[in-house]
């Protein structure tokens, strides 16, 4: 009896259905917190919501209010986000360097790799949530370090930086540089997941590519862009898209502060969802740039 | 007989050095230097990384005095716990401590479970829209949880489905306050990262050679069966990386913790540790009748603070991290 009723289904409809209510629990979620909320967000970013203890939440349609003066009244907005972007930008690429780079020192056999690997990983531990920025985070301690950058500027860097300004190197190619050795510590603690999948990559290249291009008479660094880089090429778009995100997302960042102070300190809600959707409008703007770049540079290995 | 080993090995050595024209002279200098340079590239990268955890210990067991003494930098004079003692009281420890680990493990499992489910579901099954889903997903990665915070805030303030508390209580549910609206979320893999751990997750099971489902339905077993015993055991490994991620991340958050769990009346170490400081002040300005506590003080104390709230994370770390590392090699990312 059983076997006649199944069989009516077929088999593909059968597992077309346990594979919904497989991600079922996912699709409930993605619908009711997610959908739901962003429709929401869209439609408060057009409103000045205010909330009171009779009437609830009270939202009057504003147009497009909030976003006109997160451009052009609010003295800062426009300012952190140049810097923001300016900052994701270097920051990324550097991020990508230095993470293939370590991921190719750690790829060689070497006494204590295990080690190396374990603490270059750390970073995932020490960076997350509270623990970024935390030292930072306090107004006593910000102020002091403002007061200590400026008494005290003899420090090596700020050295090197006056004696290569004077001497006429390009100063805004310098500044970057220079933000980026001062950032270094950020971008080794930003690293970790990166350093990683470029490892699982490199640990998929099998030995006998290299020995065939040695046998070829290519040289170490022509089969590191022979046969190291095409192969590793997709996972760059993985990590470039990983690094952006997490860039963008951690709470230290100016905005991200501004979104949240906004929110809760000022209770501007319509505000600071104008604010977050101009921010991801941004994001996925440059994920999208990133990504096909990297698509093109890449394109002609494959 | 091992002297003589070598011996020979080592004429060998300039023997056939000569003979090569002192090629392998500079090939065996070329490796070594090579492996020198390696090794202080990675010894100051470990450092960097090192430092300011060392830096963080050697600072929370100095007293105070010692952080003023220009010629104490490293090992403290006046060996002391009592930064211990009071970052533990200032950050609640027993409750927190108790209250993080219960909401981390919970949340973890959670999680866990609805993205192993979603990740096995778009691994190995083919129904309609399965693509559109899956850019779902993928969208859950990308779009940052700050993005919609309001809205959620606002959405379990007054929560509601279908205007049914409406119709029975007269108003909308506050859910703030409670930590219902997490776990809701966490069910539905909608927590932190979860669109990852999906991804993740998903990579592993399309590793796993299909022909070992397919032995278990040709000897009858059903699809829930097969998941269940073929599959969850072959899935352990990343399954324990993806929950140990989701425990630590939510462990150090404070995003969430914020925004959805009620820390009115109950206490958690991440939001204890981020204000830490103002604490100090509180506590400093009570008891000892000092308006604010000094700079160095207030870096000690967050110091001690942020090295018991990491030494859970780190012990674990210790003793799991194959699955940390391994995870993430073996899904491969690719594809």
């Amino acid at each position: 009896m059983s076997i006649k009723r199944k069989s009516r289904r077929t088999i593909r409809t059968r597992r077309a259905i346990s594979g919904y209510l497989f991600i079922s629990p996912f699709i409930i979620g993605f619908l009711a917190f997610m959908v739901a909320p962003m429709i929401q967000s869209i439609i408060m970013s057009f409103q000045s919501v205010s909330l009171s203890a009779q009437h609830g939440i009270v939202k009057t349609n504003v147009g497009w209010a909030n976003y006109i003066y997160a451009f052009t009244i609010d003295p800062d907005f426009n300012q952190m986000l140049v810097d923001e972007v300016v900052r994701m930008v270097t920051h990324s690429l550097a991020t990508m360097v230095l993470a293939f780079m370590i991921a190719l020192l750690l790829n060689q056999k070497f006494k204590g790799r295990a080690l190396a690997r374990a603490i270059f990983f750390l970073p995932v531990i020490l960076s997350s949530g509270v623990l970024v920025g935390i030292e930072t985070d306090n107004s006593l301690i910000s102020g002091m370090k403002e007061l200590i950058s400026q008494s005290n500027n003899i420090n090596f860097g700020n050295a090197l930086f006056g004696l290569l300004s004077a001497s006429g190197v390009g100063t805004p190619a310098l500044e970057v540089v220079n933000n980026l050795i001062t950032a270094v510590y950020d971008i080794v603690m930003a690293s970790g997941i990166q350093i990683v999948v470029f490892l699982s990559g490199l640990q998929t290249i099998p030995r006998s590519m290299y020995e065939a291009a040695e046998m070829e008479g290519s040289s170490a660094w022509e089969s590191f862009w022979m046969v190291t880089f095409p192969i590793i090429s997709p996972l760059l778009i993985v990590n470039m898209i990983y690094t952006i995100i997490d860039f963008f997302m951690k709470t230290d960042n100016l905005i991200m502060e501004k979104i949240h102070e906004e929110m809760f300190i000022n209770l501007k809600y319509g505000f600071s969802s104008a604010l977050s959707w101009i921010y991801f409008a941004v994001a996925i703007t440059m994920i999208a740039i990133s990504a096909f770049i990297i698509r093109q540079g890449v394109k002609h290995y494959e | 007989m091992n002297k003589h080993m070598t011996g020979i090995k080592q004429e060998g050595f300039w023997a056939r050095n000569r003979k090569s024209g002192g090629l392998l002279l500079r090939q065996e200098g070329k490796k070594k230097f090579g492996s020198i340079l390696r090794f202080l590239m990675l010894f100051g990268l470990c450092f960097l990384i090192l430092q300011p955890v060392l830096d963080k210990i050697s600072v929370s067991f100095m007293m105070e005095k010692d952080l003023y003494d220009t010629t104490i930098i490293v090992v403290p004079r006046n060996l002391t716990t009592e930064n211990y003692t009071l970052a533990a009281y200032l950050l609640n420890l027993d409750t927190s401590l108790i209250n993080t680990t219960i909401i981390s493990l919970v949340t973890a499992l959670l999680q866990i479970t609805a993205c192993t489910l979603a990740g096995y579901g778009f691994a190995r099954f083919e129904f309609p829209l399965k693509r559109f889903w899956f850019a779902c997903v993928v969208l859950v990665i990308v779009i940052p949880p700050q993005t919609i915070s309001s809205s959620l805030y606002l959405h379990f303030r007054y929560f509601d489905i279908l205007g049914i508390f409406t119709k029975l209580y007269g108003a909308p549910l506050n859910l703030k306050g409670s930590s219902l609206p997490y776990l809701m979320l966490s069910m539905t893999a909608m927590g932190l990262k979860n669109g990852l751990y999906i991804f993740m997750i998903r990579q592993y099971f399309r590793s796993i050679p299909y022909s070992l489902e397919e032995a278990a339905y040709v000897d009858g077993a059903s699809t829930l069966g097969t998941f269940f015993r073929v599959l969850l055991p072959q899935a352990v490994p990343i399954l324990v990386s993806c929950f140990l991620f989701a425990f630590v991340w939510q462990w150090t958050d404070v995003f969430y913790t914020r925004l959805f769990l009620p820390t009115a009346n109950t206490q958690y170490l991440s939001i204890r540790l981020s204000g830490l400081a103002e604490s100090l002040r509180t506590y400093v300005s009570t008891r000892l009748g000092i308006a604010t506590p000094s700079v160095g003080y207030t870096m000690q104390m967050i110091s001690t603070g942020v090295l018991i709230v990491v030494t859970p994370l780190l012990i674990l770390y210790l003793f799991a991290q194959r699955f940390f590392i391994e995870s993430i090699t073996t899904t491969g990312l690719k594809d």
